[in-house]
């Protein structure tokens, strides 16, 4: 498929996770127009995802424009295939999914798309970050938290290679579980999400991990939200996995599990020294 | 009720003068407090339990955190002058994305230069690569904001400050590879007193690097 082909808007999100490892072969098979046939959608051209099913970052932004009804040409990239020119042309500093185009105008880095969205589309009911400029910073702080710490911790544990690694990774991960319960608690001041009684920046920038958070966990035979440590993140976690502008966007687990070994051995592969 | 302002600071840490001059940029008076990193006071670790780190900027006893975090604070609630921020929301989410890509990239690969380990020569090749990369953004621009600073000026030019460092640690020049960007740099801290006054000399902070390294035993 040809780079000209695809030049109008699409949002090419692409995984952040696969960030700081080597190559990551991604290639655009079909642009295909999202089924995203919602009440009160409002028609957008030149709205366009490119990305893939199976990657947090890209999921974030797809809830975010289901949150505002916007409509959205979906662009698939395989991670497991080599990565296309679009792409590249598209986030040549990182060349990583997501990507989101607007009006020709591509956009990179999740939590930075999500704001843009945010800002541009108004005049939905649900504000995706807080209007008060403290809490928006708490906001952005915590979201901040899960990108540097948390998710960090969550990928160590994926493709943790010998079984110190995985304990260590493990630790950080249930601590960070922790973590989290209190922002919970101090964010949500008692409502359904961290965002109040909507969902909100943090909910999204966390939510997106639950498929990988319940994938790596089954991997390690251990519950990493767990009823005993984080019960209140349990209850967030199947209220935000069933919002209307959440679960279709949330992956199968056993579709994840099974695209979670191949990346991890791809991962490893490349990693590994060559001879 | 006047607004209390204090900052928790380091003096050589880039990050803490991104925020001195945001704050000078808009004019606000604040208390600054130093700590010692390697004594941190009671204060950081209650203001900050989470990641113990400096800057923390605290308003009226509330405090916030990371660097870039308190930038977009501070130009949210003191937005009366110098706006830190284009109001064009894809102009916003580009100079985002580079105050981002400097975060992610300029310290952490400059720290590997001054280390003077086995891995520098690489921090030095990754380090002028970044840079020109910023170069090329900036391209004929007189700031990153344009006429004026703009976050992403104010995200890396404290770190111009430990340039002399960089080269003098790893032998290279900066301004041979990036002279364009050592030019922004001069003109920053030439037609900005809140830059001036934010960024210490670059002895001070080869001097600091000096005892640091002593310190940890390099």
């Amino acid at each position: 498929v040809s780079t000209q082909a695809i030049s109008d808007v699409v949002f090419i999100f692409i995984s952040a996770s696969e960030a700081g490892t080597s190559q990551h072969n991604i290639y655009i098979k079909t642009a295909q127009i999202c089924g995203c046939e919602r009440k009160g959608d409002m028609a957008e051209s030149n709205v366009k995802v490119l990305g893939t099913w199976a990657s947090p970052f890209v999921m974030r932004v797809k809830i975010a424009l289901h949150l505002k009804s916007v409509r959205y040409e979906d662009v698939e990239e395989d991670l497991l295939a080599p990565k296309s020119e679009l792409l590249l042309k598209s986030n040549p500093v990182y060349k990583k999914i997501p990507v989101f185009f607007h009006a020709h105008n591509p956009i990179c880095e999740s939590l930075i798309i999500l704001q843009y969205i945010d800002e541009v589309w108004t005049t939905s009911a649900s504000s995706i970050l807080p209007s008060d400029p403290y809490e928006r910073s708490q906001s952005r702080f915590w979201a901040a938290y899960v990108d540097d710490k948390f998710f960090p911790a969550l990928r160590r544990l994926l493709i943790g290679a010998t079984e110190e690694d995985k304990k260590a990774a493990l630790a950080e991960v249930v601590e960070g579980t922790v973590v989290l319960e209190g922002a919970f608690g101090e964010l949500s001041k008692g409502k359904a999400f961290f965002g109040g009684d909507n969902i909100g920046f943090v909910d999204i920038a966390l939510g997106s991990l639950l498929g990988w958070i319940e994938v790596i966990g089954k991997q390690c035979e251990t519950k990493l939200v767990s009823e005993a440590k984080t019960p209140r993140l349990v209850q967030w976690a199947d209220c935000f996995s069933a919002h209307e502008a959440v679960k279709d966007v949330l992956p199968d687990v056993d579709k994840l599990a099974d695209f979670g070994l191949k990346l991890r051995a791809k991962i490893l592969k490349a990693l590994a020294p060559t001879n | 009720m006047e607004d209390e302002v204090v900052l928790l600071d380091f003096w050589p840490s880039s990050f803490a003068m991104r925020v001195k001059i945001a704050l000078g940029e808009k004019g606000i008076k604040y208390k600054c407090k130093q700590e010692d990193l390697f004594n941190k006071s009671t204060l950081l670790l209650e203001m900050n339990p989470i990641h113990k780190k400096i800057p923390v900027l605290i308003h009226n006893g509330k405090p916030i955190s990371e660097s870039l975090i308190i930038l977009q604070y501070i130009d949210q609630v003191w937005n009366h002058k110098s706006p830190l921020l284009p109001s064009d929301p894809y102009q916003r989410s580009q100079a985002l994305f580079w105050a981002d890509y400097i975060d992610k990239k300029i310290y952490g690969v400059g720290r590997r230069v001054w280390m003077g380990k086995e891995d520098q020569e690489e921090a030095k090749e990754e380090l002028m690569q970044c840079l020109k990369t910023l170069e090329r953004e900036l391209g004929d621009k007189l700031y990153f904001g344009g006429q004026n600073i703009g976050v992403v000026d104010v995200a890396l030019v404290p770190f111009t400050t430990w340039f002399y460092s960089y080269e003098t640690y790893g032998n290279f020049s900066i301004e041979t590879g990036c002279p364009k960007l050592v030019a922004w740099a001069k003109r920053c801290k030439e037609n900005y007193r809140s830059v001036s006054e934010a960024l210490p000399h670059p002895l001070q902070i080869y001097e600091y690097v000096m005892e640091l390294k002593k310190r940890l035993g390099l």
